[in-house]
């Protein structure tokens, strides 16, 4: 039961794009196209889970014995953006139709605020999925991660979706470009506020 | 370029938030008011100069190679320091801001800068180019801070001059996408007159 909350808030409710501002920069540079947004958001997806946990388990078994939790930020980002490496070389040796895929997209990751977001979200904040509030174990941890990359994709293909229609129809000069983008992403987050009140 | 240049060009010609369009993240999450939009520039500020300060001197000993990780060690190590300083004397700004202090490091203004900039200028140009970029990301959050502090809670710098409470919405997310896409509008219409 915890664990379908978990999903549903990170998905629809507390929506990763819609609702917590993480990761607009690739969300706005490469929405443009259905396919390039399919991309992006599977090695999104990939690189968020495979970093929440590396990143959990170096803080949990590195920094909090040492006392040294005043270095997550740091840690964190050297984490992420070793893992970013091995993932690609990793990816280019055992899966190339899948490096191909998400290639060109795995470098841009690395300052994608969402992976360091939900890496410092999942360590420091207390959630207060089935009864009180906690920090969440490794389980919990993954499970946050996975949904919340998820929910990442899901706002960005739909967000592709319409972004090609727009590039078709007739729009005043002054709008064109990322002021009706982020219009229409704001009719978007309205949408997705219809979903507030499900999970507290 | 003259110095004063260096400072100017970052309020409208080279503004980060309507031109170059970086840093959307913090720029939509902490300006549900004036004020809060207002600390958040200056918290960039703060690493900003201090990292293009430190880049630019390093600069010629870093490899090419290496260059990304080491300036990324430097904006992360500046910004421990902001956390900190920032948990001693003003705590509750902390808290408001929250997650966004820590996401400095990966804010692309500043990594942006280093790269466009102080990697190639001596400190003194760096730090004023700093300074410049800073002082129009501060100024952009804090006006569109403002606009949704108006709009959502009937409010400006915390003072209170609407008996009502506001659209609701401008304080919440869809109102964060909204005002930034009008205000560009607005930035269009009258910067490249």
């Amino acid at each position: 039961m915890e664990y379908i909350l978990i999903i549903i808030s990170a998905i629809f409710v507390n929506n990763v794009l819609l609702a917590q501002f993480l990761g607009i920069c690739p969300f706005l540079g490469v929405s443009n196209k259905l396919s390039t947004a399919t991309g992006m958001s599977g090695a999104v997806c990939f690189v968020i889970t495979l970093a929440t946990v590396v990143t959990y388990l170096v803080n949990r078994y590195l920094l909090v014995p040492f006392g040294l939790e005043f270095l997550q930020t740091i840690a964190f980002i050297l984490v992420i953006a070793a893992l970013v490496q091995v993932v690609e070389i990793a990816l280019k040796k055992i899966s190339p139709s899948l490096y191909q895929a998400l290639g060109i997209f795995l470098p841009l990751i690395t300052t994608n605020c969402a992976v360091l977001g939900v890496a410092i979200t999942v360590v420091t904040k207390e959630f207060t999925f089935g009864g009180q509030a906690h920090l969440l174990n490794l389980g919990e941890a993954t499970v946050y991660a996975l949904a919340t990359s998820i929910g990442y994709g899901l706002a960005m293909i739909l967000f592709a979706g319409i972004r090609e229609h727009l590039a078709m129809n007739d729009v005043p000069k002054s709008f064109r470009g990322l002021p009706i983008a982020l219009i229409t992403v704001s009719i978007m987050a309205m949408a997705f506020l219809g979903f507030s009140g499900i999970v507290k | 370029m003259s110095k004063l240049g260096l400072i100017t060009k970052g309020f409208v010609k080279e503004n980060p938030t309507f031109v170059l369009v970086l840093g959307m993240c913090p720029t939509l999450a902490t300006t549900t008011s004036a004020m809060n939009g207002l600390e958040m520039g200056l918290a960039t500020m703060f690493v900003l100069i201090l990292s293009n300060i430190v880049i630019s001197l390093i600069a010629p000993l870093v490899p090419d190679k290496v260059h990304i990780p080491v300036y990324i060690v430097v904006i992360a190590t500046f910004v421990t320091v902001l956390q900190l300083l920032m948990q001693a004397f003003v705590p509750d700004v902390y808290k408001t801001l929250g997650l966004f202090i820590p996401l400095i490091v990966v804010n692309c203004i500043v990594l942006g800068r280093a790269e466009a900039f102080a990697n190639r200028n001596s400190a003194l140009d760096s730090a004023l180019d700093g300074i410049g970029i800073g002082i129009g990301f501060t100024l952009s959050l804090t006006v569109i801070g403002l606009v949704r502090e108006i709009l959502g809670s009937g409010s400006a710098f915390g003072f209170k001059f609407l008996p009502s409470d506001g659209i609701l919405a401008f304080v919440m997310a869809p109102g964060a996408f909204l005002v930034l896409g009008y205000l560009m509008v607005l930035f269009n219409k009258i910067a490249k007159k």
